[in-house]
């Protein structure tokens, strides 16, 4: 007990006396979180939009005045030429463009259907998308209107209809920085403890001191409980840190316990420290390590359902998750803050992870020899 | 020149003495295109629903049938009772609850509206939106088949055409986007962590005293990372192309160039990390900070840069990679010339100078 301690002891100087490394652990992903959480985010307004009215009626002013009243649309230019809204959209200065067909307001009026023509830069599928759903609503803004004003040229006939009510659960405004202050939260805290882990410890073989802790009576188990505890206290620290911001800034729900967070927190850590030291163990050199950690992460970040839906990923791909320790805690992390699930709902994922925890770095320990 | 020559071939030996970390060069962008192409997508597919129906008549069997025939949505459970839902919802896999109420086909005959609930777990709001906006569409368009023989009203029908784009394809986004991250990582990251490296275990000293000088040491150091990145931007190019039909429209020989003038500025990029950092540690996490997550949230790689707050907006124009995604969407989409991208490539060659003239007045002869 008392060498771990020493070890432990040892590694805690080592990493505040890097002057220069400190402020890198410390400050770096608070600003990364600060300036990332804006980033991420598909909620659409300012979409550029360029107007070709050819018909100019009344209608179509009317039309455009509902684009004008909407947040989701800036108006960048109004034209009548075609032409000219298209090399708009091959330029990049606009990405939508409303056109408005001559005799739009003579056939609205004669044969009750108005046409209308919507270009949309779609190399972005997810914001043409957006755009589309947005135009589209506007427009059946529009139909209410044109409806309710020409009730006296037909009425409204007798239909059956069907009423859509909705509700949107524990994030009424669809606020997706809470949704995404912990997924970016989860890769910052893995990258510090993860890299952390890997290259220390390799970083003891390049210099050969790893040889003096060899000859050393230090067990296996104890120096790499020694190299793993700084760090999992690190990230840890670097997890509170981060959920004090997100709650003050943010004001991200805190709907869930805490300590069972940070209990989750602590199991995944663990998974993830042992990946870093076993990666750490069968690489000789810290750039080794750093290019098979990145390969893991960037893999795993992008499989985790940061960004999208897992379900939406091919079954392949969702059994892969199964060894894909973000997945867990990107899904779990939210679970808990946002919708406030105990135990009781999170515990098939606790468990995974306590036994991926034991594996690994049973795995780790196994593979590490006292031997240069 | 012949040393210059021999210490290029030095670096080389480098390089592919460590299978391990050349594997990972080359492996990583095939990874994460083919991860892009066919996981990771926003679409929505199998999100799981549950339905609480009050009424159980053939009206509401028949909406739901329908919702489930959909594929986006499949069944996870049938519940009972308005507090089951809190529930369901918590244990994290239902992403959405449809309610219907009491006497549903009753109600929409005899007094000629019925009501259905929608309750979508809004924690993920991205999701929630479009699988609200997919499940209402559903329903509407069952409503409207119920009336189909009732006089039609006043209305105006958009025809909307995605332009350069019609299918809505993944892959424009994520080949340039990809590209612009390999490229950015591969060469900025590997520069700075080799000249670190030298550094750290004093082997800078030894090239110092030789009789190459420094830019000679800096060219030799940058060369092959600049033939890996290469490949590496072909290798995307080529997967992309016969993998997912991702079209090269303009000009091949421009967009060569343009590869060629990305990857110098990475690699420059490289170098002046490598001189602001003493070990390899800090080259590591300063290119992994620096580069990772700012390179894919900043550069309009996943999300428009129009939505982000005016400070962020600032922010982006200083991240290379988000001139070279717009540069490559030209060329390779909408097929545009030099003449629609000059502006981008200024900008890129400029920052580029700025680089290396940092680096220039940062690197020392001398070690402390």
């Amino acid at each position: 007990m008392n060498t771990i301690l020493h070890i432990i002891r040892k590694e805690f100087i080592q990493i505040f006396r890097n002057k220069t490394m400190l402020p890198i652990i410390f400050l770096l992903p608070v600003f990364q979180l600060l300036v990332l959480v804006y980033a991420a985010t598909f909620e659409m307004k300012n979409i550029q939009m360029v107007v070709v009215d050819n018909d100019l009626s009344s209608k179509s002013r009317q039309l455009i005045g509902k684009f004008q009243g909407s947040p989701f649309f800036f108006i960048e230019q109004t034209t009548f030429s075609i032409k000219e809204a298209e090399a708009m959209l091959k330029s990049n200065e606009a990405d939508f463009v409303l056109h408005i067909p001559s005799g739009f307001e003579k056939d609205l009026i004669k044969e009750k259907t108005g046409r209308l023509q919507l270009l949309i830069n779609a190399i972005n599928g997810t914001a043409a998308g957006l755009t589309n759903v947005y135009a589209t609503a506007v427009i059946a803004d529009y139909n209410q209107d044109i409806i309710v004003e020409n009730i006296h040229l037909m009425p409204l006939s007798q239909q059956p209809q069907i009423n859509i009510g909705y509700s949107f659960w524990y994030n009424s405004d669809l606020n997706y920085k809470i949704y995404m202050l912990p997924g970016i939260l989860v890769i910052l805290v893995t990258v510090i403890g993860m890299f952390l882990t890997a290259i220390n410890l390799v970083r003891e073989k390049e210099m050969g001191t790893i040889e003096q802790i060899n000859v050393s009576p230090i067990k296996k188990y104890q120096f790499l409980i020694g190299k793993l505890f700084p760090f999992l206290c690190i990230a840890l620290f670097e997890l509170a840190f981060g959920l004090s911001i997100g709650k003050v800034l943010f004001n991200i729900p805190m709907l869930g316990s805490l300590p069972l967070l940070f209990l989750f927190a602590a199991v995944y850590l663990l998974v993830a420290l042992g990946i870093g030291l076993f990666i750490s163990t069968i690489s000789s050199t810290q750039q080794q390590v750093m290019f098979l950690a990145f390969f893991f992460m960037i893999v795993f970040i992008m499989m985790s359902g940061i960004f999208t839906p897992t379900e939406s990923m091919p079954d392949w791909a969702q059994q892969v998750n199964i060894i894909n320790p973000f997945a867990y805690f990107m899904k779990v992390i939210r679970m808990i803050l946002l919708k406030g699930s105990g135990f009781f709902d999170i515990w098939k994922s606790f468990v995974s992870l306590l036994i991926y925890a034991i594996l690994m770095l049973s795995l780790a320990v196994w593979k590490y020899r006292k031997i240069a | 020149m012949k040393l210059f020559i021999s210490f290029v071939k030095k670096e080389f030996f480098h390089i592919f003495r460590d299978v391990k970390t050349l594997l990972i060069l080359f492996g990583l962008p095939i990874a994460l295109i083919l991860i892009f192409g066919f996981v990771v997508t926003s679409e929505i597919r199998n999100a799981k629903i549950a339905v609480l129906d009050h009424s159980k008549d053939e009206l509401t069997l028949e909406i739901t049938n329908k919702i489930l025939s959909s594929g986006y949505f499949i069944l996870y459970e049938n519940l009972d009772a308005e507090n089951q839902i809190e529930e369901i919802f918590r244990k994290g896999e239902v992403r959405e609850v449809i309610i219907f109420e009491p006497d549903f086909a009753a109600n929409l005959i005899k007094n000629g509206v019925a009501n259905i609930q929608i309750i979508t777990d809004a924690s993920d709001a991205n999701t929630a939106n479009l699988i609200l906006s997919y499940t209402r569409a559903i329903i509407q368009d069952y409503s409207m088949s119920l009336n189909s023989t009732a006089t039609k009203n006043i209305r105006v029908i958009p025809e909307t055409r995605m332009v350069f784009n019609e299918e809505l394809k993944g892959v424009y986004m994520f080949v340039p986007g990809t590209m612009a991250l390999i490229l950015m990582l591969v060469s900025a990251m590997m520069t700075s962590i080799s000249i670190a490296r030298e550094k750290e275990m004093g082997t800078m000293e030894v090239m110092l005293v030789s009789p190459l000088k420094p830019l000679q040491i800096i060219l030799g150091k940058v060369t092959p990372y600049f033939v890996l990145s290469f490949i590496n931007a072909i290798t995307i190019l080529l997967l992309g192309f016969f993998v997912f039909g991702m079209p090269v429209k303009g000009s091949l020989l421009l967009l060569m160039a343009e590869n060629m003038l990305y990857i110098l500025m990475a690699l420059s990029m490289g170098i002046l990390i490598s001189t602001a950092s003493p070990s390899q540690q800090v080259a590591m996490f300063i290119s992994m900070f620096a580069l990772l997550l700012p390179t894919i949230l900043l550069s309009g790689f996943i999300f428009p840069i129009e939505n982000m707050p005016l400070l962020l907006r600032a922010i982006s124009h200083v991240m290379p990679a988000r001139w070279f995604i717009i540069i490559l969407k030209n060329i390779m989409i909408k097929g545009t010339g030099f003449m629609f991208v000059w502006k981008e490539t200024l900008i890129l060659i400029s920052m580029t100078i700025v680089f290396i003239a940092l680096s220039v007045k940062k690197f020392k002869v001398r070690l402390e």
